[in-house]
C-alpha cells in the first residue's frame, strides 16, 4: 500500500469514528433540547416555592409547583446513598481483597445478577421488607429501595478499581507489619478513592432517575413533607404521574420537572468530576 | 569458611552457646548467648545465626516448585546476597522469610524458617508480628500514593495505633537519617511520597521499613529500577545498615553481590546450590554449576 493510500485510510477511519460518536451524542442533545423547549415556560418562582396540591390549583391558575418533589428527591436519594455506600464498598472489598473467602464468589454472582435486574424488583423487595412491616408507604421505604439499586453498582465499581490498584501496595503495607484490614482501609482504599467516588456517583445518578422502585415504596405525595415515615414525592415518579394525568397544565409542569431532574444529575456529575480531579491532583503532586 | 547447608546442621548442635557463654554480637541478640526471646543463640564457626531455614519448600499449585528443600543460615548483622538466573527461586525464597506467601492463593510453604530459634511458620506465630521484625524492600519503589513523605515513613507505626506525635516525629527523623534521605527531604516532609525521584523513593521505602525497627531486612532487587548513581547510594546505605540489621538481598547483578555482601547463596532451578563467604564463592566456588554461572557459561 502506498503512503497516500495509508493516509487516506487513516482519514476514512477517523471520519467513521466521528460519525459514530455523533450518532451517540446527537440524540442526547435532541432529548435535552426537547425537554428544555417544552419545559422552560413552566419554570417560574412558584415552581420552586410551591407544592403541587390538587389539580384544581393548576387549572385555576393558582400558585402551584414542585418544590416538594425536589426536596423529596434530594432527601430520599441522600438517605439511600448513606445506606448504600457502606454496604456497597464493603461488598466491593470482599470481592476484590478477600477472594479466598467463600462469600466472595457468591457476592460476585449476586451483584452481577442484581445489576441486571429491573429496578421495580428492588421496589418490590423494599415493599416486602419495609412497607409491609411498618404498615404503610414511607420515604424510608423509598430510600431502602433505591439503596438496593445503588449497592450492586457501588460494589462492582469498587471491586474493579481495587483490582487495578498495584498489588505491591498491599505487600508494602503487609511487610511493615500492618494488619490486613488496615492495609485495605488505610492504604488500598485511599489509593483507589477517585474510582470509588466515581462508582458512587454513577450509582447515585442511576438511582436518581428511577421511578419504578418508588411507586411501591415512597408512593408519592402532592404536598410538602420531610417526614421519612410518611409518603414523600420524588421527581422521576412525579414526572410519570404528571405525564399520565389528563391536565395540560400538569403536562407542562412535567417538562419543567424533567429539566430539574436533568440538572440534578448533571450537577451531581460536575461536582463529582471536580472532587475526583482534586483527588487525582493531590496524588500526582 | 565453608558453610554448606548440610554440614551446617551437623556443626550446629555443637555450636549452641549456653547461658553465660561468651557470645559475640551481644547487642543484637540480647547478650549472654540468648536471643531476645530467651532461646539460646546458635553459632556456626563462631558467627551468630540470626535466621535459618530448614527444608524450606514453596509450591505453586500442586506440582510446580518455587523452591525445594532450601536449608541455609543467615548470619547476624551481615549482608547475605541471593544470586542466580531468573526464575531460580531467589525471590520466592526471600518472600518466604517473612511469610509474604500467606496471601497467595494456591501457594504452599513447608519446612521451617527460623528466626532467633523460633520457626515463624508455627501455627501460634502471628504473621503480622513476624513482619514487624522482618521488614522488606521491593524491586519497584512503592511509596503509598495518598500519603506524604512523613506519613509514608511513619505508616508502619501509625497504622498500628501509635499516635504520640513526638514519638512519630523522632522515628521519622531517625529512619530518614538512617536511610540517608533526611537532608534531602527535611524541608518538605508534607509533600507526597510520589513527588520524589526514583532513587529517593526507594530510600523512602527503606526508611519506611526501618521505622518499625526490624531485626532483619529483606531486599528484593532494590536497585534494579534505579540509575547507577542511585544504586551506589543504596549500596553505601546497605553497608551502614548492616551495623544494626541483618540484611538479605536478592540481586540480578553479580558485581553488586560481590560489592555489598558478606555471604552469597547461589540458587538454581529452585534449589540452593551453595552458600559461602562472598569472597570465596567468587574466587573458588565449590560447585560446578556455580562456577559455570559465575563465568557466564549459562544464565
Amino acid at each position: 500500500m502506498t503512503l497516500k493510500a495509508r493516509y487516506a485510510r487513516d482519514a476514512i477511519i477517523q471520519i467513521v469514528m466521528v460519525l459514530l460518536t455523533a450518532l451517540v451524542v446527537i440524540p442526547l442533545f435532541i432529548i435535552i433540547g426537547y425537554v428544555v423547549i417544552n419545559g422552560i415556560s413552566a419554570l417560574n418562582m412558584d415552581f420552586f416555592t410551591q407544592e403541587l396540591g390538587s389539580p384544581a390549583r393548576a387549572m385555576r391558575g393558582r400558585p402551584t409547583g414542585l418544590v416538594h418533589s425536589i426536596t423529596g428527591t434530594i432527601v430520599i436519594d441522600l438517605v439511600a446513598l448513606v445506606m448504600a455506600v457502606p454496604f456497597g464498598i464493603a461488598t466491593g472489598i470482599m470481592m476484590s481483597e478477600y477472594q479466598e473467602h467463600p462469600l466472595s464468589p457468591v457476592a460476585r454472582l449476586m451483584t452481577s445478577t442484581l445489576n441486571g435486574m429491573p429496578a421495580v424488583l428492588m421496589g418490590l423487595l423494599a415493599y416486602g421488607l419495609v412497607v409491609k412491616n411498618t404498615g404503610g408507604f414511607s420515604a424510608l421505604a423509598g430510600s431502602v429501595a433505591l439503596a438496593f439499586v445503588m449497592i450492586p453498582i457501588i460494589a462492582r465499581t469498587t471491586e474493579s478499581v481495587l483490582r487495578v490498584t498495584p498489588w505491591g501496595l498491599r505487600e508494602a503495607g503487609l511487610s511493615l507489619g500492618i494488619p490486613r484490614w488496615k492495609v485495605t482501609t488505610s492504604l488500598v482504599l485511599p489509593a483507589a478513592r477517585a474510582g470509588v467516588v466515581t462508582g458512587i456517583l454513577i450509582a447515585f445518578a442511576r438511582a436518581a432517575g428511577e421511578a419504578a422502585p418508588l411507586l411501591l415504596t415512597s408512593f408519592g405525595n402532592n404536598y410538602f413533607s420531610l417526614d421519612m415515615t410518611r409518603p414523600m414525592d420524588t421527581l422521576p415518579q412525579r414526572l410519570y404521574s404528571l405525564a399520565i394525568s389528563p391536565y395540560k397544565q400538569w403536562h407542562a409542569m412535567g417538562w419543567g420537572g424533567a429539566i430539574i431532574l436533568l440538572l440534578f444529575v448533571m450537577i451531581t456529575f460536575l461536582v463529582g468530576r471536580l472532587v475526583i480531579r482534586r483527588m487525582e491532583r493531590q496524588m500526582e503532586q | 569458611m565453608s558453610i554448606r547447608a548440610t554440614e551446617q546442621r551437623e556443626t550446629a548442635a555443637g555450636e549452641i552457646v549456653g547461658a553465660g557463654g561468651a557470645a559475640t554480637g551481644v547487642a543484637a541478640t540480647g547478650g549472654n548467648g540468648f536471643y531476645p526471646n530467651g532461646r539460646p543463640v546458635k553459632k556456626i564457626d563462631g558467627t551468630t545465626v540470626r535466621m535459618e531455614t530448614e527444608g524450606l519448600t514453596v509450591r505453586y499449585g500442586v506440582s510446580t516448585f518455587g523452591i525445594q528443600d532450601v536449608s541455609m543460615p543467615v548470619f547476624d548483622r551481615s549482608v547475605t546476597a541471593l544470586i542466580g538466573p531468573s526464575g531460580c527461586g531467589k525471590s520466592t525464597f526471600l518472600r518466604a522469610l517473612n511469610r509474604m506467601h500467606d496471601l497467595g492463593v494456591d501457594i504452599e510453604v513447608t519446612g521451617a524458617a527460623i528466626l532467633d530459634g523460633e520457626n515463624i511458620y508455627e501455627p501460634q506465630v502471628d504473621a503480622v508480628t513476624i513482619r514487624r521484625r522482618i521488614g522488606m524492600v521491593f524491586q519497584k519503589p512503592t511509596p503509598f500514593p495518598t500519603k506524604s513523605i512523613y506519613e509514608n515513613v511513619c505508616a508502619g507505626l501509625r497504622l498500628v495505633g501509635m499516635r504520640r506525635k513526638n514519638v512519630l516525629d523522632e522515628a521519622v527523623e531517625k529512619a530518614l537519617t538512617d536511610a540517608a534521605l533526611w537532608d534531602e527531604v527535611k524541608d518538605r516532609l508534607r509533600s507526597p511520597g510520589g513527588s520524589l525521584s526514583g532513587g529517593q523513593q526507594q530510600r523512602l521505602c527503606i526508611a519506611r521499613a526501618l521505622a518499625v525497627e526490624p531485626e532483619v531486612l529483606l531486599m528484593d532487587e532494590p536497585t534494579s529500577s534505579l540509575d547507577p548513581n542511585a544504586t551506589m547510594r543504596i549500596e553505601q546505605l546497605i553497608q551502614q545498615l548492616k551495623e544494626q540489621v541483618t540484611i538479605v538481598i536478592v540481586t540480578h547483578n553479580m558485581q553488586q553481590a560481590a560489592r555489598v555482601s558478606d555471604y552469597t547463596a547461589f540458587f538454581y532451578v529452585g534449589e540452593m546450590v551453595e552458600i559461602s563467604r562472598t569472597q570465596q564463592i567468587f574466587s573458588s566456588p565449590r560447585e560446578e554449576r556455580t562456577q559455570e554461572y559465575l563465568s557466564g557459561t549459562f544464565s
